[in-house]
């Protein structure tokens, strides 16, 4: 009869042990990379950030003088990835719609579904080219070739499955028996949508939104084919027509420069991204607890 | 013509018609004939899984909403064929309007949840009015007046019930339909519930769905008892049908049907 005590030489004993603490070390393996990344660009980057980073334009390569600022990059950034939601929050919350209020699960929502999930995996580099062929290359756009409004089309392409996919689990979140209270007192379907279904899925469908954008901002691969950069300022409406500059081309153009100065400017717009999609998740999560307190009782 | 030329006399509000329900190929409810008369309060009851809760939700076509549900026979609401093709589901629901099982007002405010309905169905007058008179018919206001501003979440069940009571009539509808509205309540709500239904039958006509005898007993003058039997194929399935329907005092004090003897006196069910 064994003891009822634990024994540490059991070789059950032994190999829980060995697996638990090798699955935790796999776990301090995964999470090292996001540590390692994080506080390399923070302090590379970090040393870089002075008042004139955020105001001048970036020097042409080559100079000895300094590199400038990223103000172009920045103000990119901001409009591109602006010009992907106005297109991807609409055409992604309708869809989402669609697929949790209106479709029965026929095969034609089943077909939508698996389409997203599909387009969710695509390369981003897949969404650029997809755009340089349809929209740079034709000149279909008042006669100008790589512009901003050319790379904001290639990230809604990559926002649009994180804004459909939200949308449509929030809404499924959604109590149906709030819907039942809706149309039992004679409201239409899409007053019930407006007014009460869409209204209760806000939160979660903003989260997923918020995702959607700090995914897009990020990308560099779609908007070398369809924005490329530019060093200049951005001083008017027509230079959406032009290349744009976008903070995550910089660091791709800067970052393989042989000058010094250069390299500097794309650490500090390394800096700038990685704190402004951190900050973005953490507000998303701060969103999405919110939802889950507030939710019915 | 959606009317039928069919004598229905004047103080049958809603006439069912060998109405049979299922979902997809299982039948839930079959070949029920009844006639629901204007300023009653008619009780449906029988057992679990005997088609009562169907067939209410049937009265209003909130069965629309459940995928593969379809319905056979006609369902007369003051001489109209509410399930003819050219009828608007919409503004039967107007006209009909539902209390559930669950109270679930919508997460806006006290105020806002009575005023949504009027809203929708084009209500121009004084809305203020509208909401106390409304929620004083519910016999709700005096514990909302103070707080109409307030998310309808908190409220108590009770109250949160009678708020979607008020809800409902705020639409002014011509039947109101009550699928257990007190099963999720303690004893002392469900009495005002009770309490607020016998003032409502002044205005409007009830049907109301119950599991508790003793509450069709108490508030009801008509009763509907609906039953399961198996298929006669016998593979185990159950079909509900209209056992036996009559006035609440009969019922309950000489049914003609065994079965609803055995039910009232608590045999089965």
């Amino acid at each position: 009869m064994n003891s009822l005590y634990y024994q540490k030489k059991l070789s059950r004993n032994v190999g829980d042990k060995f697996f638990t603490s090798l699955s935790v070390f796999c776990a301090f393996i995964a999470i090292l990379p996001l540590i390692f990344v994080v506080t390399y660009i923070l302090i590379k980057g970090g040393a870089q950030i002075n008042s004139d980073l955020f105001t001048l334009e970036p020097n042409p390569p080559g100079d000895d003088l300094d590199a400038g600022g990223i103000n172009p990059a920045l103000i990119g950034t901001l409009i591109i990835t602006t010009i992907a939601s106005i297109i991807a929050i609409p055409v992604g919350v309708g869809g989402g719609i669609y697929l949790a209020e209106y479709s029965k699960g026929g095969p034609f929502s089943k077909f939508i579904r698996f389409g997203v999930n599909v387009l969710a995996g695509v390369p981003s580099i897949i969404a650029g080219v997809f755009i340089y062929a349809l929209i740079v290359s034709t000149k279909i756009l008042f006669g100008s070739m790589y512009s901003g409004l050319a790379g904001g089309m290639a990230l809604s392409i990559l926002m649009l499955p994180t804004v459909i996919k939200t949308t449509d689990e929030g809404l499924k979140l959604v109590p149906n028996e709030l819907r039942y209270a809706s149309l039992g007192i004679g409201a239409s379907m899409y007053t019930t949508i407006l007014k009460i279904t869409l209204p209760s899925a806000f939160r979660s469908i903003a989260t997923g939104v918020v995702l959607g954008i700090a995914r897009a901002a990020g990308e560099t691969a779609p908007l070398i084919f369809t924005a490329l950069f530019s060093y200049y300022y951005i001083v008017g409406f027509e230079d959406l027509f032009y290349e744009m500059g976008s903070l995550a081309v910089l660091i791709y153009n800067f970052a393989l420069e042989p000058y010094d100065a250069q390299n500097k400017l794309a650490w500090a717009a390394s800096f700038i991204l990685v704190i402004s999609i951190l900050s973005v998740n953490i507000f998303s999560r701060i969103l999405a607890a919110f939802t889950e307190t507030t939710k019915r009782v | 013509m959606i009317k039928t030329n069919k004598k229905i006399p004047k103080n049958i509000i809603l006439s069912l018609e060998d109405v049979s329900i299922s979902y997809g190929t299982f039948e839930a409810v079959k070949n029920v004939f009844c006639n629901f008369k204007r300023g009653d309060i008619t009780s449906l009851i029988g057992p679990s899984g005997c088609g009562k809760s169907t067939v209410l939700r049937a009265l209003n076509r909130m069965n629309d909403l459940i995928p593969n549900c379809s319905l056979k026979g006609t369902v007369l609401f003051d001489g109209t064929n509410i399930y003819d093709k050219r009828v608007d589901p919409v503004e039967v629901r107007r006209r009909i309007g539902m209390v559930f099982q669950q109270p679930n007002p919508f997460p806006k405010s006290i105020y806002e949840n009575i005023a949504f309905g009027a809203r929708i169905n084009g209500f121009t007058g004084n809305m203020d009015e509208l909401v106390e008179s409304s929620l004083r018919k519910a016999a709700v206001w005096s514990e909302c007046k103070d707080k109409l501003n307030d998310s309808g979440y908190s409220l108590s069940g009770g109250q949160q019930q009678r708020l979607c009571i008020a809800r409902t009539i705020a639409i002014e509808p011509e039947i109101i339909l009550m699928d257990e509205p007190c099963s999720a309540l303690d004893p002392i709500s469900t009495l005002k519930i009770e309490e607020t239904m016998h003032e409502l039958k002044k205005n409007y006509t009830i049907i109301i769905v119950t599991h508790n005898m003793q509450q069709a007993l108490r508030v009801s003058d008509m009763t509907a008892f609906f039953n399961a039997v198996e298929y006669e194929d016998g593979d185990g399935g159950k079909v509900g049908y209209l056992a036996e329907f009559d006035s609440t005092k009969k019922i309950f004090n000489s049914p003609k049907e065994k079965t609803t003897q055995e039910y009232i006196s608590g045999k089965f069910g």
